[in-house]
């Protein structure tokens, strides 16, 4: 296997890797690659003294899903060294097989996210329905999502109904999700928080929730709303991406 | 990568070669983040970006002698700065492209 092997095997497996390149230093290395795992395991290398330098950057990038280069010093001379970490494309699970549901599935994956589609009910959640999504799954939300949930996670609960939603929703809630958001109305939304109040939900797991779900842009239509919510959704995660590089500002040269 | 890994996988299927550039430093503001990438392959298609447009052509001709030479080069790309190629981002940033023949 070569290095291209190992990330497009990477990527397909939805595995994290640090692929390094020798990007400036004596013209025989330039070019030069390691490939590097999370627990440091590598493929490559051209120099005892660099490889340990590496694999122990890679690691640190691969951590924070950091890409970016470094300058390094070694007998030869000065080295550039360009870290890529690649690291599985973040999760929208959307629960509720509907009209929305349907135009947002196919906007995530215009942005490259993976989406899995959630809901019990076989008529709504088909694969004709919804040709795109990653993966079909037919269970309860409070059954699965505690499993598929990590901090990469969006969560945008489309349902309408409370039997459904609520306890989606109370899961999202106790996860580490970085985005939960719940379809309906001012009116709705304000019931629906005070459900969630009298089952215990806490005011601090509330505040996470987006609801009316989506940015205000006026959306209308069905792909309007699931424009809108996407919208919202990368709004939240560049937010997190500040708040991030702020507490650690790059060790890596600009 | 996900983004220009079908277009590699449908050139490789045809037995063309691939050139694959990637942003790797950003200075100031750039229309595309450390990271993103264009593939070039021998029959003179191509596929992502590295810009918005601005440099894109450039990076295609570079891609086209990597895979004549078979020797990667880091190329620098700025408003101030004068390439060979007469091109520069409207955005007033610099960055560096790092373009390589995929093995």
């Amino acid at each position: 296997m070569n290095w291209f092997d190992w990330v497009r095997e990477a990527i397909r497996k939805e595995e994290p890797l640090a692929v390094a390149t020798v990007i400036r230093g004596p013209e025989a290395w330039l070019g030069a690659k390691w490939i590097i795992d999370p627990t440091g395991d590598g493929w490559g290398g051209i120099h005892p003294e660099l490889d340990a330098q590496i694999r122990e950057l890679a690691q640190r990038y691969l951590a924070i899903g950091h890409s970016g280069t470094a300058s390094l010093s070694t007998l030869e001379g000065e080295v550039e060294v360009y870290i890529e970490a690649y690291v599985p494309a973040p999760l929208l699970i959307i629960v509720g097989g509907t009209h929305i549901g349907i135009a947002l599935a196919s906007i995530a994956k215009i942005l490259g996210w993976r989406v899995y589609l959630v809901d019990p009910r076989r008529t709504f959640a088909t694969p004709e329905r919804f040709p795109h999504v990653d993966r079909l799954i037919h269970a309860w939300p409070d059954e699965v999502l505690p499993d598929l949930i990590t901090s990469r996670t969006a969560v945008a609960v489309l349902t309408h109904d409370p039997k459904l939603d609520d306890p989606a929703v109370i899961a999202a809630l106790q996860s580490p999700a970085f985005y939960v958001g719940a379809l309906g109305s001012r009116k709705t939304s304000a019931r629906r928080r005070e459900r969630l109040r009298r089952k215990g939900i806490s005011e601090e797991a509330l505040a996470r929730l987006h609801g009316p779900i989506g940015l205000d842009i006026g959306a209308r239509t069905p792909e309007e709303i699931a424009l809108s919510i996407m919208a919202e959704i990368i709004a939240e995660q560049s937010r997190l991406r500040q708040v991030v590089q702020a507490a650690a500002p790059e060790e890596a040269s600009p | 990568m996900w983004e220009v890994l079908e277009a590699i996988e449908r050139w490789k299927g045809r037995g063309e070669r691939v050139a694959l550039a990637t942003v790797v430093k950003v200075i100031g503001s750039a229309p595309r983040d450390v990271g993103a990438k264009m593939a070039v392959s021998s029959g003179g298609e191509m596929a992502g970006s590295v810009s918005g447009g601005c440099v894109e052509g450039a990076v295609f001709e570079i891609a086209q002698e990597v895979l004549r030479t078979g020797r990667p080069r880091l190329v620098r790309f700025g408003i101030s700065d004068e390439t060979a190629w007469d091109v520069g981002l409207a955005c007033g940033g610099t960055i560096e492209v790092f373009v390589e023949p995929l093995p």
